[in-house]
């Protein structure tokens, strides 16, 4: 079948399997390799990304089902050389080894903080548990959740 | 414009050498850039996928592959046989066992690889496992080890000559037994307790996987795999496939996660490998989470007796007798003379008179494995066992836990200290960093709460663990894996702008070895880090050595990077000696310059030394030109990184619930290259100890069915389980290493699950009557144990 999905702002056409998984149709778009698959269960949360805002688990649906919506990965996060306060956050804060749930902790994270520009820690520690990190003990996650999201709160008053 | 490289952290002071650096590594993997091996994608590639057994034990009457072949998408279908003509059916393990690659008598375990299928894409590669017709004879399995030396035990490796029973390795032992019964003689006190330390699984978020690209023109074989020792694996393949080692290459990218599963050589690789030489195409092969699960290498899977003794308060010896569930095929990762790995670390941290250790392995119908879990060869058991049963002791003798350990810990001024099964401890202050965590955690004043909550019938607990991890293997006159030495090269080039390359043989799965290792050679010759590039994961691109597990990454390959810098560092002495024109020993060196002693301004930066060794200038008599050196490391000992660690745990008497509320730890890893990296090592391996205490556990059915084979089963801790780990640290230079570092990676990982244990037991013991429980302390085993029947884990 045909499917017609917008990727980043940008619409990607292709022909596809019915059964296609939404992970998989994104990582077979050139220089979209960045949202990972751990899991087949949707438990792991490597595959996250934005649908319509939302942060959703890209092995849990099917690129068909996609057209008309929103997808965003982490390969949107950076706009032109800006990088976004999230992925800052995760730099300072060490809140990363091996990378690999890193996207989709990414992902999870922003979509807090568009939500709810304040979250306290239990607030951060709910919206990343649906993903599983076997490096930083999550600890530097939720450090660079908050620094975001004061570093956004800062810039917010400059102006 | 904020970007990784000009964060405003970045601007502010610059440190040169050791320090909390941000890491070089972040820039590509905040951006969704990392390279792992599902990313990278070959021109003609195609892609395998394996068809596995559904029994655990069962003879293979015939295998029928036409549906699949007539599938439209699908290239080939390997099974044994065909892998017999290649003389690839077989594969040895790191044990020297052997290992079936595809099954073709029998199927040993559930999850066995039993076919191969190539196919144009991933999606048909899967359809095409389902048109394979396989038809098996069940036979009865054995899953417990306890069972597997029955008499009326099914035999289960029947392909090995002359194996009559499921003795997978004879008894090994450390220690003095007639020291050791002497000393239980003259005990005043001794505990027994039967402890399991179940099968669990390193899991690391990307499973396993590799493409195999051969080419028939040239015979080279490029390998992309991420694994935690590529040399040692080229090593493996040429002597496995009978191909050249120089013809083939290992690149591993980025990987995402190893702890130990990404040690082994498994039969997915080698199907890959076979795949690509008889196609001539590039295979890719993915396994999937379940695969990963019932399939690779699982941790532990120790069964224990052991027996503590005490004399006049004070701890004097130790019993322990200990199954090791090896699985179908012995496959444990251990260097060669070691078959229980380090388990005889066992005696801890303690000044024992006398302790003997005996250690037998058995084949079972579950997967073959027994890699270290973030764990030094078996240490992770040792320390769980022994800092069980000094809890176990403590009870007995009605004295705090800590104070128990106080009186028995090995004093500073013993160190070097010989333990009674053969270890030379380097240094320590095991009471000074027991204190530390003490003030952290606020002991005195948990235990009022404590006893308050106690009085209202709320369960808290408090648990204690003190470690001592033997780190780095290793000198190569103790230890080798498969004859090769336990040793790590480094490489470092200064090019005549004065920025270094500098490459090295471990490999990184998260480590941060691109950040921290160019702060070594920052420390050392005065570059800043920023201008070192740390080259790795590449066979072709870095000197011999054998990789990165057991904490051995700053231990050994960390020494040779600063051993060739220091060398790097001797050769610019000699050339500035000649450009300064003066003698080598009248120069001094500050950071980054070599300057004439009492005359400050009368010396030569680095950038000016690797200017002048590439130019047309005088080289010192006899020097050839260039600023660069070569080393192989050959640690004399290991490390010796220890850590005292304290949890506080709440229960619910109602679910028997149990929540990590506070986790206290104090790592004495000697000198701290980056502390910020190992801080979130440590981080890490606390959130692995909390999913093993609590929640993680590979369990089997009577038939051999393996009942948590994805992560809805299998449960690793989210944010949510995890606390909010409060460090501390202490440092103990290690003696013998050129920075005076030691390995931490695996330490928490290794100290944490005994402290949650104990605290557990803490929490039951007044009210319950429980004095052990198996781990993990889930509710429906924490609430049996409660309730007066606790229950081994399978």
């Amino acid at each position: 079948m045909h499917v017609s999905i917008s990727v980043n702002g940008e619409q990607v056409s292709r022909e596809i399997e019915p059964r296609q998984l939404l992970v998989h149709f994104i990582r077979e778009t050139p220089d979209l390799t960045g949202t990972h698959w751990g899991c087949d269960t949707s438990n792991c949360g490597a595959c996250v990304v934005q649908m319509d805002g939302q942060p959703v688990k890209s092995c849990t649906i099917l690129a068909a089902m996609c057209e008309g919506h929103e997808i965003r990965t982490v390969e949107s996060l950076e706009v032109d050389g800006q990088l976004d306060p999230i992925q800052m956050g995760f730099h300072e804060q060490h809140a990363l080894q091996c990378g690999f749930c890193t996207p989709g902790m990414l992902m999870t994270a922003r979509a807090l903080l568009d939500e709810n520009p304040n979250p306290t820690d239990l607030e951060i520690r709910t919206a990343i548990s649906g993903g599983i990190c076997r490096c930083t003990g999550y600890k530097n996650i939720v450090s660079a959740v908050r620094w975001a999201a004061e570093y956004e709160a800062a810039a917010k008053q400059e102006v | 414009m904020a970007t990784v490289e000009n964060l405003p952290s970045a601007q502010t002071e610059r440190p040169i050498g050791f320090g909390r650096l941000k890491r070089k590594e972040d820039a590509r993997f905040i951006r969704g850039k990392g390279t792992y091996l599902d990313d990278i994608r070959l021109p003609g590639m195609v892609h395998g996928a394996m068809l596995r057994s559904p029994y655990a034990h069962a003879r293979i009457l015939s295998i029928d592959t036409s549906k699949a072949l007539a599938h439209p998408n699908v290239a080939a279908v390997v099974t044994a046989k065909d892998l017999e003509t290649l003389g690839l059916a077989w594969m040895p393990t790191i044990s020297y066992d052997t290992q079936a690659v595809l099954a073709g008598d029998k199927v040993r375990f559930q999850g066995q690889e039993v076919a191969f299928v190539i196919a144009t894409d991933e999606y048909s590669a899967n359809d095409a496992l389902q048109l394979i017709d396989v038809e098996y004879e069940p036979l009865p399995a054995i899953v417990n080890a306890r069972k597997a030396l029955d008499p009326d035990a099914p035999l289960i490796r029947d392909d090995k000559a002359g194996q009559r029973d499921n003795l997978a390795s004879p008894t090994w032992e450390a220690g003095d037994q007639a020291a050791t019964d002497r000393v239980f003689a003259e005990a005043d006190t001794v505990v027994k307790r039967d402890i399991i330390y179940p099968r669990c699984h390193p899991a690391p978020l990307e499973t396993c996987g590799m493409i195999a690209d051969f080419n028939p023109e040239t015979g080279q074989l490029d390998i992309y795999n991420g694994n935690q020792a590529p040399h040692a694996h080229r090593t493996v393949y040429a002597h496995v496939a009978g191909l050249a080692e120089h013809m083939i290459r290992i690149k591993c990218s980025d990987i995402g996660g190893g702890f130990g599963n990404k040690v082994p050589v498994y039969p997915g690789y080698v199907c890959a490998i076979a795949g690509s030489i008889v196609a001539g195409v590039p295979v890719k092969w993915v396994e999937n989470r379940d695969e990963n699960l019932i399939s690779t290498g699982f941790a532990r899977d120790y069964v224990m007796h052991s027996e503590m003794c005490a004399k006049n308060g004070k701890i004097t010896g130790l019993r322990v007798d200990v199954i090791a569930d090896h699985g179908a095929f012995d496959s444990t990762a251990q260097p060669t003379k070691f078959p229980a790995g380090f388990f005889h670390i066992v005696c801890g941290s303690y000044d024992l008179e006398a302790s003997h250790v005996k250690v037998k392995a058995v084949y079972t119908n579950k997967a073959p494995g027994g890699v270290a879990y973030r764990c030094s060869f078996r240490i992770t058991e040792a320390v769980y066992l022994v800092e069980r049963m000094v809890d176990a002791l403590a009870l007995e003798l009605k004295v705090d836990p800590i104070e128990l350990r106080m009186r028995s810990f090995i004093a500073p001024e013993q160190f070097p200290y010989e333990t009674t099964t053969g270890w030379t401890y380097d240094s320590g202050n095991y009471a000074e960093t027991m204190r530390v965590a003490m003030d952290i955690a606020g002991y005195e004043d948990l235990r009022r709460e404590q006893a308050e909550k106690r009085a209202r019938g709320e369960l808290m607990g408090i648990g204690v663990s003190f470690f001592t991890e033997g780190v780095g293997a290793g000198p190569r006159k103790h230890m080798d894996i498969l004859g090769l030495a336990m040793n790590d090269g480094a490489d470092l080039r200064v090019h005549p702008s004065g920025k270094a390359v500098v490459s090295i043989s471990a490999q990184t799965q998260g480590q941060s070895h691109e950040t921290t290792f160019a702060q070594i050679v920052a420390e050392e010759l005065g570059i800043p880090p920023e201008d070192v590039e740390v080259r790795h994961g590449d066979t072709d691109r870095s000197p011999y050595g054998l990789g990165t597990y057991g904490s051995r990454s700053t231990p050994v390959s960390g020494a040779a990077v600063a051993v060739v810098s220091r060398k790097v560092r001797d050769k610019a002495r000699l050339i500035a000696a000649t450009m300064l024109e003066t003698r080598p020993e009248d120069l001094a060196w500050e950071k980054g310059r070599w300057y004439v002693k009492g005359d400050l301004e009368k010396g030569a930066m680095i950038e000016e030394i690797a200017v002048r060794a590439y130019s047309g200038e005088p080289m010192p008599t006899g020097m050839e030109g260039g600023l660069d050196a070569q080393v192989i490391y050959d640690p004399p000992n290991l490390t010796y990184p220890y850590g005292a660690y304290i949890a506080v745990v709440d229960i619910d008497p109602d679910t028997g619930q149990v929540t990590v509320r506070r986790f206290i730890a104090v790592d004495d890893c000697g000198v701290r290259i980056n502390p910020m990296v190992v801080d979130g090592q440590i981080h890490g391996g606390l959130a692995e100890g909390v999913g093993i205490a609590l929640m993680e556990v590979l369990t089997f059915d009577e038939e051999g069915n393996c009942l948590n084979s994805s992560f809805l089963n299998y449960l690793i801790p989210t944010a949510l389980e995890c606390p909010d780990f409060e460090l501390g640290e202490t440092v103990t230079p290690c003696p013998h290493h050129p920075l005076g570092a030691k390995g931490v990676g695996e330490s928490p990982n290794v100290g944490s699950p005994p402290a949650i244990v104990n605290a557990v037991i803490d929490a039951l013991h007044q009210t319950h009557g429980v004095d052990h429980i198996d781990m993990p302390c889930t509710p429906a085993r924490v609430w049996a144990a409660m309730q007066g029947r606790p229950e081994p884990p399978q």
